[in-house]
């Protein structure tokens, strides 16, 4: 018993703050503000997670992935709206982050497909121009409101929705990292050539884990679009995926721990700007300066971020850690070394 | 049994011509050496075999089936395996890792049943583990096995790759100067490795060497190569003996 205990703790622990996501909002434990930041924190920890995926483990640059949040975000909308019965929604939702995150991981291969073709630095110019299509291809979209934007869903974005898509979304991409997939994509980060050359497929790889990432970064858009209830075109632009691209390198590159902490502190520097800055009498409008000076500090100071190739032990499945050493084995090879 | 043969392969860059029609035919079981000055294109015939580059002249084919045109990873898959001159390890990584990148194709599960650890994945993945933990003991690097490759020391680091191209089940090996950067000590250490495991896992072996008396103790045959063209070929007894070989080759040494 006291072993099960030991060898799932965190899934047990997971299970036992389950409850507590539905409980302290409901009784006013935490005030309505307090559940919005944990819910944005939720959904942005999401992204990073996506984006990782791409420009850490892989070692490639996608500066486009507020595209796939987009069609993640639209394509739940379109569920939740037109496909799915108003009542009981709230318990279909699922169906609808589903969705839009298979829309996301459809263009995702649309765009993997020409890119990973020939190998070189494609990618950040097509994952742009990609951004930009989908947002004037939505503004053009009259079905879907166009640049005036889509609104009417209802607000299924709840704090245990929340809770259990991103804990989802970790454990998908946590398994995903550990397995053959998650080792060609380091491969070919370090030498693509050599990879190739050990039986690698690398662009089966590299298209495979590329859809992943957009699929992720769909959900996080369905959380989104039925949290604010109302999405336009331009909530998806460029500023959004540089928001991601700050989330992933703040925390550290390769390091799922690292997404989740750059995403709790940028979210919660980002509200805490809010007071500051009227406080301060300097327009809100500011705000969105803050995603992209905070990438170039962060370039220049600390380019691994706060975890960079590190992780949490938690998050490391049980039998890929490395076995710690007995202390004596390790004092006696220090005396050696001396 | 011819196991790799190459016929007029020839191979320019930009107007260099790095290969001329290079003739070989690989018996199943052979060991053959191709030796040759720095910049002769040997490195290049290796790339040329396992698809790094494509020939611009001439045909290759392994067991029947022809390289020319065919992805590094699928020459991979028929059966070849190669180390690199300057060692090219995913030196950030462990060494386990190292192993089990290299049996990518024998992994037998979908990205789907990695998500959500379907039986496939786990019985894949225990299967790959176990062969990666037996090679790394077999070649001696088994306290290595969570050492990131690239902290490993010199001769590790040639033993390890040379691991990581049998983990990919191969059938000929390519070895671009395994013994570079070794003393005679060492180099004699790692020429009976690889009659060893030429021996255990029946392999075919294509050697290229710069250190005569590891070339000339373990090759059945010689090929040796200048500016590109085969200039020789025999047993290590008509090598020796041969005056263009010791002109182009040996030339300095014999003065």
């Amino acid at each position: 018993m006291k072993s099960f205990l030991r060898r799932h703790q965190l899934p047990l622990i997971l299970l036992l703050a389950a409850p507590l996501t539905f409980l302290l909002p409901r009784y006013g434990i935490i005030n309505p503000y307090l559940e919005l930041v944990l819910k944005y924190i939720g959904i942005n920890i999401i992204l990073p997670v996506s984006l990782n995926l791409i420009n850490g483990y892989m070692g490639e640059f996608s500066v486009g992935h507020a595209g796939f949040m987009a069609i993640g975000a639209y394509g739940a909308s379109v569920i939740t709206k037109e496909l799915l019965p108003r009542a009981g929604a709230e318990y279909l939702f699922p169906i609808a982050l589903l969705g839009g995150g298979l829309a996301a991981g459809v263009a995702g291969l649309a765009i993997a497909f020409p890119s990973f073709r020939t190998r070189g630095d494609y990618l950040a110019i097509v994952t742009l121009a990609f951004n930009m299509i989908v947002k004037s291809g939505l503004e053009n979209t009259p079905a879907v409101g166009g640049p005036q934007g889509y609104m009417g869903m209802d607000k299924l974005t709840t704090l245990p929705w929340v809770y259990l898509t991103v804990i989802v979304c970790i454990y998908l991409a946590r398994n995903v990292i550990y397995s053959r997939y998650g080792r060609g994509v380091l491969a070919i980060r370090e030498d693509e050539t050599a990879a190739g050359l050990v039986g690698v497929n690398t662009r089966q790889v590299k298209m495979l884990i590329f859809i992943f990432s957009a699929f992720l970064a769909g959900l996080a858009g369905g959380l989104f679009a039925h949290e604010v209830q109302f999405i336009n075109p331009k909530s998806f632009t460029i500023l959004k995926s540089t928001e991601m691209l700050v989330m992933v390198y703040l925390g550290g590159v390769s390091s799922l721990g690292g997404s989740i902490l750059g995403a709790t502190v940028f979210t919660v520097v980002l509200e805490a700007l809010r007071p500051l800055l009227s406080w301060l009498h300097i327009s809100p409008e500011w705000r969105l300066a803050v995603a992209p000076a905070f990438l170039i500090i962060l370039m220049l100071t600390r380019p691994r971020g706060i975890m960079g190739n590190r992780e949490f032990r938690f998050l490391v499945p049980a039998d890929e850690r490395p076995p710690r050493r007995p202390p004596d084995t390790a004092a006696a090879e220090e005396e050696v070394a001396s | 049994m011819t196991l790799l043969s190459a016929s007029g392969l020839t191979h320019y860059f930009t107007g260099l011509r790095a290969v001329s029609n290079f003739n070989l035919d690989l018996r199943s079981g052979e060991l053959v050496a191709l030796i040759g000055p720095n910049g002769a294109g040997k490195t290049t015939v290796f790339n040329l075999i396992t698809g790094v580059y494509r020939p611009s002249e001439g045909s290759l084919t392994f067991d029947g089936h022809s390289l020319v045109g065919r992805p590094t990873h699928q020459t991979v898959n028929l059966g070849l395996a190669r180390t690199f001159q300057n060692i090219r390890l995913f030196k950030s990584l462990t060494a386990l890792d190292n192993l089990r990148i290299a049996q990518y194709a024998d992994g037998a599960y979908s990205l789907v049943a990695s998500t959500f650890h379907l039986p496939s994945f786990k019985r894949s993945e225990a299967q790959v583990r176990t062969r990666s933990l037996e090679l790394l003991d077999a070649f001696g690097l088994a306290d290595y096995a969570w050492a990131e490759a690239g902290s490993l020391p010199y001769g590790q680091q040639r033993r390890l790759e040379i691991a990581r191209a049998l983990a990919t089940g191969p059938r000929l090996l390519l070895l671009d100067e395994p013994a570079a950067g070794m003393n005679p000590a060492e180099a004699h250490d790692l020429m009976n490795l690889i009659l060893f495991i030429r021996r255990e896992y029946k392999l075919t072996i294509l050697l290229i060497e710069h250190q005569m008396q590891v070339v000339m103790g373990a090759a059945e045959r010689i090929l040796v190569l200048d500016f590109g063209e085969t200039i020789a070929e025999g047993t290590p007894a008509e090598i020796q003996a041969n005056r263009r070989v010791i002109e182009a080759y040996l030339g300095e040494e014999a003065d």
